[in-house]
């Protein structure tokens, strides 16, 4: 098991070398460039000679890339030109991050908590109405794109019905402490029940929005696995034995049919982010995916940088996570 | 005929039946499709201890029978008629929890293929102790040493050591011995067994079926044999039943049947061993065709089509059961009879 986990950090390592120098390339490749985002209006030839001097972008690319690795592996991946102008690139992801975690959590348990037991009846009921519904909600829920989901939401629960904050993430003029960066486990943590109850609702519309395409996948692909364990031999074996029919979905249907499920699970926790950049710009929700965009359209290369490599090395190492809850789960991975 | 069938019955056919099936049904019925009969009025008696054996090519009913019986066939699309008293119950009519007290308690089943009929992901441990919580009331500890026992009497070596292993990590041989261990965990007083060897090598099968024979001698369960291999029926069975399309087409002792077989679909299935005292280059001689999809039960006999001794009859009306619970079968033209 130890090996298995310390074989893949090291692919892990590898495929984070090979994506920097690919997202190096592929900034430096884009029309414009740091220097005239840098420089806007005032740029002339002079200055822009100058500034590329200063930057060091008239040096060839892979002695530009060497510095940039050099630099980045000790923390430093330059200054944020616009999301946080003058903060530390890295900074902003760090300052980001927690909110980012608290949206993709509640998201995945929610996609979670409706995707496995509705999945789970709907296999039990095959052809019934419950099927039938869940199946279809599930494919609207695949169908429909995330920033459209998200507008529906804010437009009927916020603007038109007024139950729950159109925007951001606590309300403005609360006094509330922070100590992790994520403000509803900070309200629990501080006994601030207000604070954090105030953040939840804030948490409630862009989560859902988040939410809406893992759990159609799960759902889904929950139905189709317990529709196929039902059919196993081993199921009927149970049977055979008498077991109740509580044993017999739990221990015998569920954690065969939990095996795709978990792979599945991995692969949203991984494509989250690409939902949270849509979501959070909606709601103007201060996360990762929004800082993401606002840098993309602000031209800020080195917040860029260290947020897409970050989505990376969070890609694989959910990923690790996920091969390690599979050899958990089944035995023939983890003694082969 | 009379004469026939005294010399036919098989031994131990003096007890009242343990197990009792009276024409059995078992119709399928898909959206859009013609129903198929599955089942076509199987009957026949397990006593106390003894083996009967369920022989037929496949598609011939003899899996669907043993499925009935114990409950076990897909909840929709079928329709099971007749009875089957065991112990003075019907089966066919107990309400689906009683059914699932008696099952795994005192009718247990061992399936064709023991790597898809164990769970892959539960040690075989978890798996022989379940049925013991199960029926037993034992707690999950008071099973394990208990489970052990089981193992090591089903001949796995080692069995301390096998509790903590999945099915992927024995042999088929052994895959078979483990179900054969959970089916007998709580002393069953049937044991259906549905092509326990088919999916082994000819050694294994030998010591897998000399085992069940080993166990039900020692246990006095009575075992239910479903197989296409009358290799298998002539090592083990007291009684052997021959189905085709879904009717019992012969029945007799072991002895009798084989000496004397009546009807011509038996003949075929013995003439389709091959004999190592056979001459050299003797060509063996298979029951041509194959099973056909629809059975023309209703007004003919539906082995008709592959008969080498058909007459005007076969053709015509359905043949009758001619004999009784013990001995008998069902044709117009039957061969033998010099008895």
């Amino acid at each position: 098991m130890i090996r298995f986990v310390v074989r893949r950090l090291l692919q892990m390592c590898v495929v984070v070398i090979v994506l920097s120098m690919l997202v190096f390339l592929w900034l430096r490749s884009l029309p414009g460039g740091p220097v005239s985002a840098i420089l806007g209006e005032r740029q002339t030839p002079e200055r822009v000679a100058a500034l590329e001097k200063a930057l060091g972008l008239d040096q060839p690319l892979p002695v530009q890339y060497l510095k940039f690795v050099e630099r980045a592996v000790h923390g430093n991946f330059g200054v944020s030109t616009k999301v946080l102008p003058g903060e530390d690139a890295f900074q902003v992801f760090l300052d980001r991050l927690p909110a980012t975690i608290e949206l993709s959590v509640l998201a995945m348990l929610l996609a979670i908590a409706l995707g496995i037991p509705l999945g789970y009846l709907a296999a039990r009921r095959r052809g019934s109405i419950t099927d039938t519904g869940a199946v279809i909600f599930s494919l609207v829920g695949v169908a429909v794109p995330v920033f459209f989901t998200a507008f529906l939401l804010k437009y009927f629960f916020a603007v038109e019905w007024n139950l729950l904050p159109v925007s951001g993430r606590q309300s403005t003029g609360l006094d509330a402490t922070r100590v992790t960066g994520m403000f509803v486990l900070d309200g629990i943590l501080t006994r601030e029940w207000d604070a954090s109850w105030d953040a939840l609702k804030h948490l409630i519309l862009p989560s859902l929005a988040l939410a809406t395409i893992p759990f159609a996948v799960i759902f889904r692909i929950t139905r189709a696995s317990v529709l196929d364990v039902l059919d196993e031999d081993y199921v009927r074996t149970a049977e055979a034995k008498g077991l109740t029919t509580r044993v017999i979905r739990a221990r015998h249907v569920l954690r065969n049919a939990m095996l795709p499920v978990v792979t599945t699970i991995g692969l949203q926790i991984g494509g989250l982010l690409a939902g949270a950049v849509l979501t959070e710009t909606v709601f103007s929700y201060r996360g990762v995916g929004d800082a993401l965009a606002t840098a993309f359209r602000e031209k800020d290369y080195p917040v860029l940088q260290v947020l897409i490599l970050a989505a990376a090395v969070i890609y694989v190492l959910v990923n690790l996570l996920v091969d390690i809850a599979y050899a958990v789960i089944d035995p023939r991975i983890r003694t082969r | 005929m009379t004469q026939t069938q005294h010399t036919n019955r098989p031994r131990g056919g003096s007890s009242e039946p343990l197990l009792s099936v009276r024409d059995l049904r078992v119709t399928f019925q898909r959206q859009g499709e013609e129903e198929f009969h599955a089942v076509d009025g199987v009957s026949f008696d397990v006593r106390p201890g003894q083996t009967v054996g369920l022989v037929g090519e496949s598609g011939c009913g003899k899996s669907v029978t043993s499925l009935a019986i114990m409950g076990l066939l897909p909840g929709r699309g079928n329709r099971v008629s007749g009875s089957a008293i065991f112990d003075g119950e019907d089966l066919l009519t107990l309400s689906p929890a009683a059914m699932r007290d008696r099952r795994g308690s005192e009718i247990a089943m061992i399936f064709q293929d023991p790597l898809s009929s164990l769970n892959p992901v539960i040690s075989i441990g978890r798996q022989v102790t379940e049925v013991m919580e199960r029926h037993q009331g034992l707690s999950r500890k008071q099973a394990t040493p208990k489970a052990v026992e089981l193992l090591e009497r089903v001949g796995i070596p080692d069995p301390k050591a096998r509790l903590l292993n999945y099915p992927h990590q024995l042999s088929g041989g052994m895959r078979q011995r483990a179900l054969i261990a959970m089916a007998l965990a709580c002393n069953p007083r049937l044991l259906i067994a549905d092509e326990p060897t088919t999916a082994l090598d000819v050694t294994i099968q030998a010591q897998i079926l000399a085992l069940l024979k080993e166990l039900v001698v020692d246990t006095g369960t009575a075992l239910v044999m479903i197989t296409h291999d009358l290799g298998v029926v002539a090592g083990l069975c007291d009684e052997v039943n021959v189905l085709y399309g879904g009717k019992v087409v012969e029945r007799g002792g072991r002895h009798g049947l084989f000496r004397d077989p009546r009807h011509p679909y038996t003949v075929g299935l013995l003439n389709s061993i091959p004999r190592l005292d056979a001459a050299r280059g003797e060509k063996l001689s298979p029951v041509p065709g194959s099973v056909a999809d629809n059975l023309p039960w209703t007004s003919a006999c539906a082995f008709a089509p592959r008969c080498s001794q058909v007459v005007d009859a076969c053709t015509r009306e359905t043949p009758q059961w001619e004999g009784d619970q013990v001995v008998g079968h069902r044709c117009f033209n039957p061969m033998g009879g010099t008895r």
